[in-house]
This record gives C-alpha cells, sequence and structure tokens, in this order.
C-alpha cells in the first residue's frame, strides 16, 4: 500500500474525511447544470478572499479614529504589498456585491426560488442585506474625509426612520456627531459581528442547497451527473477569472485615499460607494417630507418584495426562457439601477476645497503684529512642521495651515492646541506644550495666514522672530504699539531705525534714565544674545 | 475506446482544477508573505535633535540635558521627552550619555561630592568617562551619538560603548 494511501486510511478511520469529502463531491446535480449554476461558488470565494485581505490589513491598522488613516496610510506607503492587499478588500467589496447580485438574478430568471427551496431563497436575501451592510460598515474605516462624510449622511438616514430612528442613532454611536463612538461600532460589525452571521448565513444556505440538490431544469427528466469533476471545473475556472480580474484590479486601480476626515470641511459632497448611487440619487428627487419614502418606505418594501418572491410567484417550475415576467422584472430593475447610477455621477460635481480669502492685507513678516511673529517662533521650535506645512505643497500629515486657519477662531484654535482630539474627533495631533499667551501668540500668527502671504512670512529670519518672542516676553506691547497692536503709553515703535541707532535703542533699553531723567521706563537687564535679538528686530520695523 | 476519452478527459479536468487552486494559492500567498514579513520601508526622519548649547555645558561638569526626541513607531511618531548626561570633555569634545544604568535600566544621577555617577538601584558607580567603577553594572554607559554644529549638540542614537558610532 502506498503511503498516500496509508496515510489517508488512517485519517479515515480516525475522522472519516475522505468519506465526507467523497460524500461532497461525488453529490448528483442535474444534468443540465452548468456555466449558470457557477455565482454561488465564486461569491463563497469573494467572502473567504475578503475574509483574508480583511485579517492582513487588520495585522497593521489601529482601529481608533485618531490612528486609522495614519496606519492606513503606512499600509499604502511603508508596507511592501500593502496597496496590493488593500485593493484586494477594497475591489473584492465591489465584486462581491456584483457576484452576488448576479447570482440572485440568475436564480431568479431560473425561478429557483420555488417550492421547496423557499427557505434557500430568503437566507439568500439575508446574505445579500449583510454584503451590503459590510460595504456600509467598511466604508468608514479608513477615516478619511470621504468615509467621513458618506458616513455622516449613513446615520442620517438612520436616525430619520420612523420610531426606531434614535434607537437605530444611539446603536450606531452616532449621537451629536459621527466619532470615536460611531467607529468603535462600525469597526466592531465590520470584523466582529458580520463575519460570523455570514459564516453561519452561508452554512445554513449551501446546506439547504445540498438538502433540496440543485435546482433542475423542466428538460432534466430526472438526468443527473455528478458534481465532480465536471461542474468542480467550471466552478474552478470561474473562480479563478474572477480572481484574475480582482487581482489585476487591485494592481492597477488605485484605491483613493483622500485626506485625513476632516468634520469642518462643510464644502465637501459626500457620496457612497457606486452601488448605492441609485439610492442617493433617488433621494435627491424625494425632499422634504417625501425623504422619508426614498430612505425607508423604498427599501423596506424593495426587501420585503424580494424576500417573499417566492410567496408571490407560486407558479411551477418552467423553463427560464419562458418566464417573461421574471425577465421584464431583471430588465426593468437593470435599466432603472443604471439610469440612477449615470445620472447620480453625472449631476454630481466632484467635491473641491472652496478657497477663502482672508480679509487682512498683510504681505510681509514685518507687518506683522509682535505677538504673530512671536507665534512663528513657537510654530518653527514645537516643529509643528514635521506634521504640517504652512503653504499648500508637499503632502503631510496635518492640514496645510494657511489653508485651514482661515475659517478658524484664535479660541478654537487654542482649544486644538491643547486637545487636538477635543475639537477635531480622530486627530493624531499631540497637544502643544506652551503656556497660554504662547498659544494665543501661535494662533495669532496662524490667523494672519494667507495663501498669498504665506511663503513671505515663512521666510522670516531666526533673529527676528526671537526679537519678537522677546519683545511678547518682556511684555514691551504694554507701554508700545507696533504695527498699530498695542498701547500708547510710550511712543510707537513702528520706524524705529528713521529715527535712532542701535546703540541709543540699547542704552534705552538697558538704561533710559541716560536719555531722559524722568523717564517712566523701567529698565531690562537682558543678556547680550536677547538684546542683540530685540533691536535687531525693533530696528527692522517698517515705517 | 469510449473509457479512454472518458479517463482523459477527467484527467485534464483534474489537472486543470488542481493547476488553478495552486496557481490562486500562490498569488494571495506571496503578496501575504511580502506583507507580513517585508521590512517596512523606513521612513526619512532626521536621526538628530538638538539637545542643548555647547557654551552652556561646564568643562569637566555633567549636567542633565531635557529635550524632545521623535520616536517612530510603526505609524505613530510620537514626541517623547529625552534625557542625556553630558560631559564635556574638551572645548570641542562632548559625550552624551543614555540616562539609563546598563544594570538594570534605573536612572543613575551625577554625584558631584565624589566625581562619579551614581545608580541608586544597585549602587554602580562610573567615572566621568562612563566606565565602571563598582558595583553590579556589566559594561560602561551607553552613549548617544553626538555631533555639534556651531554652538548646537544634536543627539542621534544610541549605541553600546565599543560599538562603532559611525
Amino acid at each position: 500500500m502506498s503511503l498516500r494511501r496509508r496515510v489517508v486510511d488512517w485519517l479515515e478511520h480516525r475522522t472519516g474525511l475522505e468519506s465526507a469529502v467523497k460524500n461532497f463531491l461525488y453529490e448528483d446535480i442535474p444534468a443540465s447544470a452548468g456555466w449558470h449554476q457557477v455565482l454561488g461558488s465564486v461569491a463563497v470565494f469573494l467572502f473567504l478572499i475578503q475574509a483574508f485581505s480583511g485579517v492582513l490589513l487588520a495585522f497593521n491598522y489601529a482601529p481608533t479614529p485618531g490612528e486609522a488613516y495614519n496606519s492606513l496610510k503606512y499600509i499604502l506607503t511603508e508596507l511592501t504589498g500593502g496597496s496590493l492587499i488593500r485593493g484586494l478588500h477594497h475591489w473584492g467589496s465591489s465584486l462581491m456585491i456584483v457576484v452576488v447580485v448576479l447570482h440572485m438574478t440568475q436564480v431568479f430568471v431560473w425561478g429557483a426560488y420555488k417550492k421547496p427551496r423557499e427557505a434557500t431563497w430568503m437566507v439568500g436575501v439575508g446574505l445579500l442585506l449583510i454584503t451590503l451592510a459590510f460595504g456600509l460598515t467598511g466604508y468608514l474605516l479608513p477615516w478619511d474625509n470621504r468615509a467621513y462624510w458618506g458616513t455622516v449622511v449613513t446615520t442620517q438616514i438612520a436616525s430619520n426612520a420612523p420610531v426606531l430612528g434614535p434607537y437605530l442613532t444611539r446603536l450606531l454611536g452616532s449621537e451629536g456627531t459621527v466619532g470615536a463612538v460611531t467607529f468603535a461600532r462600525f469597526f466592531a460589525m465590520h470584523v466582529l459581528l458580520l463575519p460570523p452571521i455570514t459564516t453561519l448565513l452561508i452554512a445554513i444556505h449551501v446546506y439547504l442547497v445540498r438538502k433540496h440538490g440543485v435546482t433542475p431544469s423542466p428538460e432534466d427528466q430526472g438526468a443527473t451527473k455528478k458534481f465532480f469533476p465536471g461542474q468542480v471545473f467550471k466552478d474552478t475556472v470561474a473562480i479563478f477569472i474572477s480572481f484574475v480580474v480582482l487581482f489585476v484590479s487591485a494592481v492597477t486601480v488605485k484605491v483613493p485615499l483622500e485626506r485625513l476626515a476632516d468634520p469642518t470641511d462643510t464644502g465637501y459632497i459626500p457620496r457612497p460607494d457606486w452601488y448605492f448611487l441609485f439610492l442617493f440619487e433617488i433621494l435627491k428627487y424625494l425632499e422634504g417630507p417625501l425623504e422619508l419614502i426614498g430612505t425607508t418606505v423604498l427599501p423596506a418594501l424593495a426587501i420585503g418584495a424580494l424576500l417573499f418572491v417566492p410567496f408571490i410567484d407560486r407558479q411551477a417550475m418552467r423553463r427560464w426562457t419562458q418566464r417573461t415576467t421574471a425577465l421584464g422584472v431583471v430588465l426593468m430593475a437593470a435599466l432603472g439601477w443604471t439610469a440612477l447610477t449615470v445620472a447620480a455621477i453625472v449631476t454630481t460635481p466632484h467635491s473641491k476645497t472652496v478657497g477663502e480669502v482672508a480679509p487682512t492685507e498683510i504681505k510681509d513678516w514685518r507687518q506683522l503684529s509682535p505677538e504673530a511673529l512671536a507665534g512663528l517662533l513657537y510654530y518653527r521650535r514645537e516643529q509643528c512642521s514635521s506634521c504640517h506645512n504652512l503653504a499648500p505643497g508637499k503632502k503631510a500629515v496635518g492640514p496645510d495651515l494657511a489653508i485651514a486657519s482661515v475659517r478658524r477662531t484664535p479660541a478654537w484654535m487654542i482649544m486644538h492646541f491643547k486637545n487636538a482630539p477635543g475639537t477635531v474627533p480622530g486627530s493624531a495631533m499631540p497637544p502643544v506644550h506652551l503656556e497660554d499667551a504662547q498659544l494665543m501668540a501661535l494662533a495669532s500668527f496662524l490667523k494672519s495666514l494667507t495663501v498669498n502671504n504665506v511663503s513671505q512670512i515663512e521666510s522670516a529670519p531666526d533673529d527676528m522672530v526671537a526679537g519678537a518672542d522677546i519683545y511678547q516676553e518682556y511684555k514691551c506691547a504694554v507701554c508700545h504699539s507696533v504695527n498699530g497692536t498695542g498701547m500708547a503709553v510710550g511712543p510707537p515703535l513702528n520706524g524705529l531705525s528713521l529715527r535712532q541707532t542701535r546703540p541709543w535703542v540699547e542704552v534705552q533699553i538697558r538704561k533710559p534714565v541716560k536719555h531722559k531723567p524722568d523717564s517712566l521706563m523701567p529698565e531690562y537687564d537682558l543678556s547680550p544674545g536677547e538684546m542683540n535679538a530685540l533691536v535687531s528686530y525693533l530696528m527692522a520695523l517698517p515705517e | 475506446m469510449n473509457q479512454t476519452v472518458e479517463a482523459d478527459r477527467r484527467t485534464f479536468l483534474l489537472s486543470v482544477i488542481y493547476g488553478l487552486w495552486a496557481l490562486t494559492s500562490l498569488m494571495l500567498a506571496i503578496p501575504a508573505s511580502i506583507y507580513l514579513l517585508w521590512p517596512p520601508r523606513p521612513r526619512k526622519e532626521d536621526p538628530w535633535t538638538e539637545a542643548g548649547r555647547l557654551s552652556e555645558l561646564k568643562l569637566d561638569n555633567p549636567s542633565e540635558l531635557v529635550f524632545r526626541k521623535n520616536r517612530v513607531d510603526g505609524w505613530k511618531v510620537s514626541s517623547e521627552k529625552t534625557t542625556a548626561w553630558a560631559v564635556k570633555i574638551s572645548e570641542k569634545e562632548v559625550i552624551a550619555f543614555a540616562p539609563q544604568c546598563p544594570h538594570l535600566g534605573c536612572a543613575y544621577h551625577w554625584n558631584a561630592a565624589k566625581h562619579e555617577f551614581l545608580c541608586p538601584c544597585h549602587a554602580s558607580t562610573f567615572s566621568i568617562q562612563g566606565d565602571v567603577l563598582t558595583g553590579p553594572a556589566p559594561r560602561a554607559l551607553d552613549r548617544y551619538k553626538l555631533k555639534i554644529e556651531q554652538d548646537k549638540l544634536l543627539v542621534g542614537p544610541v549605541h553600546k560603548p565599543g560599538e562603532n558610532p559611525a
């Protein structure tokens, strides 16, 4: 006896594996079974691909709003093969929808849901809904702008559902805002709840298919053949073709990762994944009280009709070429779906960031208030630039500040510096360790930036910026004004270089009574470095 | 005759089935293995952090520098508070020791009276050069790579004594 035979026999005695596999493979199927029945197998295969690629993604993914985006970026940019794995998962979900719908269409057209296969059909409808739920929950997980705004709409729709709305909102963790709680709920559903339910339903579905046998065609008249190898060959070829399509898409079509979710980006036009676009389009036509029809009534009716198809159509089996009504329904649905999807694509403009112009006229760092200029020092010292750009340019982790700061108030910014996730849910920005006055300066600096002046302001020399910081530290603005900010107890300091020399200014700071015995100005004992920076700054002030 | 045709057909079907499944498995296994096992591409981070100023150090008088250093951990870049014991041994030469005792990682300090570093946990002492004087420490103090640009002290990664700090 060969070694292989002995191993197989040993296993067979202890587990019954061989007879189980044989039992599975040598199942009788109708003689008419063929290429049209491969789609169920392809759907199961794609589910396994989703599980496989999903687990791989989870190996390098941090499921919190703060880190999800960065970890996905890490997968895409720093791990070899990362973008392929993500591509498989992303396009796999789309392909799965396609295959599941085609599978259903085939079953529908062939009338395979008829008695005694009603339960098989209904479990299948359940699997379709779960596939859509996978898409809906997975949509949020990249936590980019697309994910965030898409989910805002989804949860909004859920909250408008009659009676159930408030409960759904609580369940989805989207009370008030889409944030950390929503994210946790969606993640838990996507990876903990839905996969085992899917597995269970697939098991029941396959069990029922086996129990009742593959649906024969009327012309079979009882003729059968074996599942293996003929049909397995067809399944395998179909699976392989679908896999190649998926693989090639994953390699060649780049999956977009937009910028980090920005809940304040009100100019963003959210849109769902392509398979939900038809619903998105329907909602456009139904406004006000009619909206409920689109968000609740129509989907509920559609699901109900789908679920009860076997009870609506109770006629005996017929050849699919004679099922004109069924074919008509499929054709209408396909046409309607295509028209709505195309309409949605054509009529929805691509979202772009709306450019805004700040009311400031500052063109030059010399025109900044000392406070704002000192803010540049803190910007440099705290190494904000390791995550942010001032001017839009090369890619950065955080927003480009010349653009982002335009729509913020200083008060918002200070809250943001102290606790970024509190103002921007999911932000990964560490707290800025500065005193309040310095945070204020930093906010004032950012507030003065515009796209036009940013490169000029950014070029301010280090010693000038340091001088502005010393000006702030010694609270010169309590008596003096620069560029229109500060008090008028002492003379304004603009144009100082036209009136006085450097040594004069130094003496004035160190010992004012030397110039004027009754001077109110206190004496400042600055270190040579501080003195140099401060005086250089003051002498550089414009007129 | 008919039987051999049937057998040939069966062999063909089986080889296609096994072949395609083997190919599919390989197309999944190879990228997955690369994804899991290949080291991540290194980020272009500046390894040097400014830790202090040369002019603020006194000769033969170790002082503790406190600075913030970026630490890259996968997708996370965190800024950590870090310290170094800096010893200026000449006007142009500075040693920066990592702040943990090489024995069990306690924080040691400079004992100015005895002119030595003392670890309070197990009483290891080190000379101003970082060499072990007494106690259980297995080796001299670890050092930071260090370079001086004008007046700035730039601190790089930690290395063990004797390792090439290039």
